[in-house]
């Protein structure tokens, strides 16, 4: 019990850690709470047209008399959880492959390592651009869907190269003589012995899937239904109001977007000062 | 090195071959008929007229023949540089479409990515482990390489273009002006590509100067850091072997970040409607022009394989260890 309140006393000491994550759960309160507190939907035309912020309306109104703050609200929703299922999907399989290519080595090694590079050198944007545009895409989870699918492999890679310097410690050998399976080994053994490593990746393919996400939006192939962070910076490049001075259309989205993922990033040097004292300023 | 190279070309020419594959297939899997849907865009009302674009539609995929022929063909095609043809500029054929826009792009990706990786590598290294600059230009690196690319581009050209008016938000030159070997049309290039280029600099920007910053850190803890310290090296002296160090995985990084880069480029290009491959997805997407979206598909994935295979040669220069065939970071 001293190690884990040890090392949280370090964690909270780490000041990256805490600012990092202190905005992240704001703007996911923000994303949980916010909507039901407002009577109507992010789409619905409820105030009067281009309104500046105001007491009222406090991000605005579109072009359409729409609600930028109640878009902010619904879109930073659908930006976590593109970022969840996306990061979450991209996690799982990079462990899938990376745990087996490493652990298994030999002819196994050699295809999955074969298949992780192939997807790695496809431009992941650039395909999810034509499955997207084919195929259609109605909703967040399957948005998640398509990213997780083409976002792994840098994961997998990192995590075979870690499995692979675990594999020969003494302590998988022992497992190993004492009659473990291979998942076993890999699950009881190996993976908690780099939980802070895999824990970091997640975090990483979290919020690049929230990127990639905002990418595809801002170029029209998001979700049809609902609204995202990407999807008002497209509607307000859209309907000009770049040229029109709309500030309070554009800023708040990409604000949103970029606060997400940047506190991400930090939460992560953050995590990594913790897990390796050696970084740990002097 | 000749396998490292063989083991590189191989993956490379498997994942062209994925490409087309995928390129192939796509249309051709999808759930529901694309030339219906397509003759459902088309919005016409007569039924000779629809007919007609019918047989052509179905002619063009080629959906008449068995399926290892389409396949067959398909790449029979593509050896002959045919991507067919664009329905958005019918009648022009997809390749010259895509010719004229891929100066454009290149223009604005090269110079953005190599002065970015070159500039961040260098600030990341000057920054690591001086207090001061460490703790205001890490957030700042974190923020920027957070930003979406077509944010920071909407910010750019909102504040120096529409509020300040210093620089042209749109185009790549003068509409008032006619393409031609001239100063003032060079100067019109030029002015309508700074915006575009600052924005995907500064975010690829922070990228770079984070991973170095990073990089050195680590390698500032080495044995060998250690060792010269010891001998009483001078800091510069210390700091010049880690950066050696350093750039290595920041070579590799290169060829990891490619596809996000060129992403960046694309959406850069939407929100400054500059006329390169962005401008042209987004007028493709918007056009139902299916065809012209594959092209610059493949297009991207080629140049994207180039690119990869460029950076392994240059990695075999930097580092002497594939040269001998100690493998290193392949």
């Amino acid at each position: 019990m001293t190690g884990v309140r040890n090392a949280l006393r370090v964690a909270l000491r780490n000041g990256k850690l805490v600012a990092g994550l202190a905005v992240v759960l704001a703007l996911l309160l923000t994303a949980l709470v916010v909507p039901a507190t407002i009577a109507y939907g992010p789409n619905e035309y409820v105030g009067p047209a281009a309104a500046p912020p105001s007491a009222e309306y406090w991000f605005g109104t579109t072009t359409f008399g729409q609600d930028v703050f109640a878009q902010f609200a619904y879109g930073l929703r659908a930006t976590f959880l593109v970022g969840l299922l996306g990061g979450g999907l991209a996690a799982v399989i990079g462990m899938a492959v990376g745990f087996t290519a490493g652990y298994r080595g030999g002819l196994v090694d050699e295809i999955l390592n074969m298949i992780t590079n192939i997807v790695l050198v496809l431009p992941a944007l650039v395909v999810l651009l034509i499955v997207n545009a084919y195929l259609g895409v109605r909703d967040v989870g399957v948005q998640a869907l398509f990213i997780g699918l083409t976002s792994w492999p840098w994961a997998a890679r990192a995590i075979r190269a870690q499995t692979l310097s675990l594999r020969s410690r003494d302590f998988v050998d022992l497992a190993r003589l004492s009659g473990m399976r291979t998942p076993g080994i890999i699950v009881r053994e190996i993976a908690p012995n780099m939980s802070s490593y895999l824990f970091m990746t997640f975090i990483l393919l979290f919020g690049g899937s929230i990127l990639i996400a905002a990418s595809l939006d801002f170029i029209g192939l998001g979700p049809s239904q609902g609204v995202s962070l990407g999807l008002m910076l497209n509607n307000a490049a859209r309907w000009s109001a770049l040229h029109l001075g709309m500030w309070w259309w554009f800023v708040p989205p990409g604000a949103g977007i970029t606060a997400v993922v940047g506190s991400l990033y930090v939460v992560n040097v953050g995590l990594d000062e913790v897990f390796n004292p050696k970084l740990r300023e002097m | 090195m000749p396998r490292y190279f063989g083991r590189k070309l191989l993956i490379y020419g498997l994942t062209f071959f994925v490409a087309v594959t995928i390129n192939w297939m796509i249309p051709r899997f999808m759930p529901g008929d694309p030339v219906q849907s397509m003759l459902a865009r088309a919005n016409i009302a007569q039924p000779e007229a629809v007919e007609a674009m019918r047989v052509h539609y179905t002619d063009l995929f080629g959906f008449d023949l068995p399926l290892w022929k389409q396949y067959a063909n398909f790449w029979a095609a593509l050896f002959r540089g045919d991507l067919g043809i664009s329905i958005w500029l019918f009648p022009t054929p997809v390749a010259d479409v895509i010719a004229r826009a891929v100066p454009y792009t290149l223009g604005l990706l090269l110079p953005a990515v190599l002065l970015s990786w070159v500039a961040g590598n260098r600030f990341g290294a000057f920054a690591a482990r001086r207090k001061w600059l460490d703790n205001t230009a890490l957030p700042i690196g974190y923020l920027l390489t957070a930003t979406p690319y077509m944010w920071l581009a909407i910010l750019l050209a909102w504040g120096l273009g529409v509020v300040a008016g210093v620089l042209p938000v749109a185009g790549a030159y003068s509409f008032a002006i006619q393409p031609e070997w001239s100063w003032d049309f060079a100067g019109s290039l030029l002015q309508h590509w700074l915006l575009p280029f600052a924005s995907l600099f500064l975010v690829a920007f922070g990228g770079w100067a984070i991973g170095m910053r990073n990089m050195i850190i680590y390698e500032l803890e080495a044995d060998y850091v250690r060792y010269l310290r010891s001998l009483g090296a001078s800091g510069r002296l210390i700091r010049r072997y880690a950066f050696r160090n350093a750039i290595l995985p920041q070579v590799t990084g290169l060829a990891l970040q490619l596809g996000v880069l060129v992403a960046g480029a694309l959406v850069t290009e939407i929100v400054f409607s500059y006329p390169g491959l962005g401008h042209l997805i987004l007028q493709a997407i918007q056009n139902q022009d299916f065809f012209l979206l594959q092209g610059i598909f493949l297009f991207i994935v080629v140049g994207v394989l180039i690119a990869n295979f460029v950076i392994d040669v240059a990695y075999v220069v930097v580092d002497p260890r594939t040269r001998v065939g100690m493998g290193g970071a392949a």
